[in-house]
């Protein structure tokens, strides 16, 4: 392993990455912030909500941020960078096994996610106080949860970013990213669904419900929600089969 | 170390999708669907290559567009997984040896390739970092490339923006950076104006008078007769002649070609064309062109002219060659390199 060569396209990303950092901060928080000014303080303020939802609410958007940053890191870089232009293929040239860009790709993005989750919890705090309810009895689990969720976003990308032309970007979000945030629990917890037995059996097959779901319980535990184990499982699961995923598309992207 | 390359029976054969036309996508409602999958079309890229280019030489791939040279520079720099045979820079073997292979390797790709979230002097530095040049040594190598490729007064700015010409001048300049001992060039002057492409051929000289190995390809036989010791002209991914651009253009019978066209010619014409002094090879395109191959040029010209007047046959055009690579090319597939 050539961790010089690692290294370095990491210090490029992340070169990359502080030269767009005002572009990356609207469009990675605007939106979200938005939703939460106007769902946390407005329709709480107007009595169309519970107060209580200013606490659900915040998990949920830090998940949103986390994975939309992960997403949107790894994958519009790699449709870029394998189409026309092949700008790629210096550091594919680089003296490195190719699997190893991808991962380097994966820890790139899993470093935005992490930055972005763990700047939306002040602002959003914020926009809802007073009101939050915010416990985070286990700082560590919750770090772990983080890091699995940050980690997916990251996965995710890659496999969506070695899957798709860049003529299907606007496709890949509406029929992808947006069905997977709506039924990814993030705007209710998944004990409301209770409701609709059909529809909470089914969105467990979206990563996202795991992620929200572990924020929720490693920072709102006196909230329901999906048990530690299950959410923690879930994520290994997707986490690993969106790598391998992702991993097998890379190499057949690199070389034809 | 000084590496030379080698390449023995390569070959590549491309699975390509089947037509969208096919039927095979999309959604169907109440049409019975065909059972097994409709074959591939395969294409032949390449159909056993075999070649050694010794270390310290510049070796040029000479060929029309489509006939193998970037799926062979593909295969060398480990970007094309061959279906057949093997290729080796200096001792090892590209496909077992990835990474000792792009430690020995430089790539000018056919299309500029350069990293467009970079600027000029970001784009090699970063290059350098990835094959662990210290920064002090980075920032020399870069200034000094920069300087060489006259693009120092456009280094800190964002590639998007460049020309074609100095996309291609900083492509080449960052192939150069990790100072790699076997330099691959495809195509490295299409779309140069000529003062640019005078720079690049005295730049490619001195990178291999330092006892690098150079291959670059080209459908210019100007730039393979200028810059290359051996070469070799490809056509439908075989060798189909190899030497020094001297021993393949005195391999062309008599050197000169002459291409006529007739009205309407006829065999015993053809015949009596053969006889003419110093005639070597009369080659029929169809029924109104003929490829005289000759030990002279214009004076048969007169000859031809008589010949036909005599015989009746109308002569329309007559092109002369003098002796080059282009001749050869068309000696031995009956088509132009242009073409």
């Amino acid at each position: 392993m050539n961790w010089k060569a690692f290294l370095a396209m990491l210090a490029r990303d992340a070169h990359v990455a502080r030269r767009n950092f005002v572009a990356l901060l609207f469009q990675t928080f605007l939106q979200p912030l938005m939703f939460v000014f106007i769902f946390g303080r407005v329709m709480v303020g107007s009595g169309y909500m519970p107060p209580s939802y200013k606490s659900l609410l915040l998990p949920g958007i830090m998940a949103i941020c986390m994975v939309g940053t992960g997403i949107w890191a790894v994958a519009m870089p790699l449709i870029a960078e394998f189409q026309f232009t092949r700008e790629i293929e210096d550091r594919l040239l680089a003296p490195m096994e190719i699997s190893w860009l991808a991962i380097e790709k994966v820890v790139a993005g899993t470093l935005q996610a992490l930055a972005a989750g763990l700047m939306v919890i002040p602002a959003a705090w914020l926009l809802l106080r007073p009101g939050v309810d915010l416990h985070v009895p286990h700082p560590l689990l919750f770090a772990l949860v983080a890091i699995l969720v940050a980690l997916f976003s990251a996965t995710g990308g890659l496999a969506l970013g070695c899957s798709m032309q860049q003529t299907h970007i606007g496709l890949m979000f509406s029929l992808i990213v947006a069905p997977m945030i709506f039924f990814g629990c993030t705007y209710y917890p998944w004990s409301a669904l209770e409701k609709f037995p059909v529809l909470q059996k089914a969105v467990l097959v979206n990563p996202l419900v795991y992620a929200s779901e572990g924020l929720r319980a490693t920072m709102i535990p006196q909230f329901p929600h999906l048990p530690l184990l299950a959410v923690v499982v879930g994520l290994v699961f997707f986490n690993a089969l969106l790598l391998v995923t992702g991993l097998r598309n890379f190499h057949g992207k690199s070389v034809t | 170390m000084v590496a030379g390359i080698r390449t023995r029976d390569l070959r590549k054969v491309y699975n390509s999708a089947p037509p969208v036309a096919a039927g095979t996508g999309g959604f169907s409602f109440g049409a019975p669907k065909a059972k097994g999958k409709q074959p591939r079309p395969e294409i032949v890229a390449l159909d056993g290559i075999s070649l050694d280019i010794l270390p310290g030489e510049i070796f040029c791939l000479l060929g029309p567009n489509g006939a193998g040279k970037s799926t062979t520079v593909g295969v060398l720099t480990t970007r094309v997984r061959p279906t057949g045979g093997q290729a080796f820079i200096g001792e090892y073997d590209v496909w077992q040896n990835q990474v000792a292979v792009k430690r020995l390797i430089g790539v000018v790709a056919q299309r500029p390739n350069l990293d467009f979230s970079l600027t000029a002097r970001e784009i090699l530095t970063f290059h350098g970092a990835y094959f662990g040049l210290s920064s002090q040594e980075r920032a020399k190598r870069a200034e000094a490339l920069l300087e060489r490729f006259k693009l120092t007064d456009r280094a800190d700015q964002m590639v998007r923006g460049f020309s074609g010409g100095m996309m291609q001048r900083l492509s080449i300049a960052r192939a150069m950076m990790h100072d790699p001992q076997v330099l691959f060039l495809d195509e490295p002057s299409a779309g140069l104006d000529p003062q640019t492409r005078l720079l690049l051929w005295e730049i490619v000289r001195e990178y291999n008078q330092s006892g690098k190995t150079i291959l670059l390809t080209t459908h210019n036989m100007e730039e393979a007769d200028a810059l290359c010791k051996r070469l070799a002209i490809i056509d439908h991914g075989r060798v189909i002649a190899l030497g020094t651009p001297q021993e393949l253009k005195s391999a062309v019978p008599g050197g000169y070609l002459l291409r006529l066209r007739f009205g309407l010619h006829s065999p015993d014409f053809l015949i009596r064309l053969q006889a003419l002094a110093g005639v070597r090879e009369v080659r029929a395109n169809d029924s109104n062109g003929a490829d005289v191959y000759a030990d002279r040029g214009g004076s048969l010209v007169a000859e031809v002219a008589a010949l036909a007047s005599g015989a009746g046959v109308e002569l329309c055009d007559v092109h002369i060659s003098e002796p080059s690579l282009e001749n050869l090319f068309l000696h031995h597939t009956g088509r132009s390199l242009r073409e």
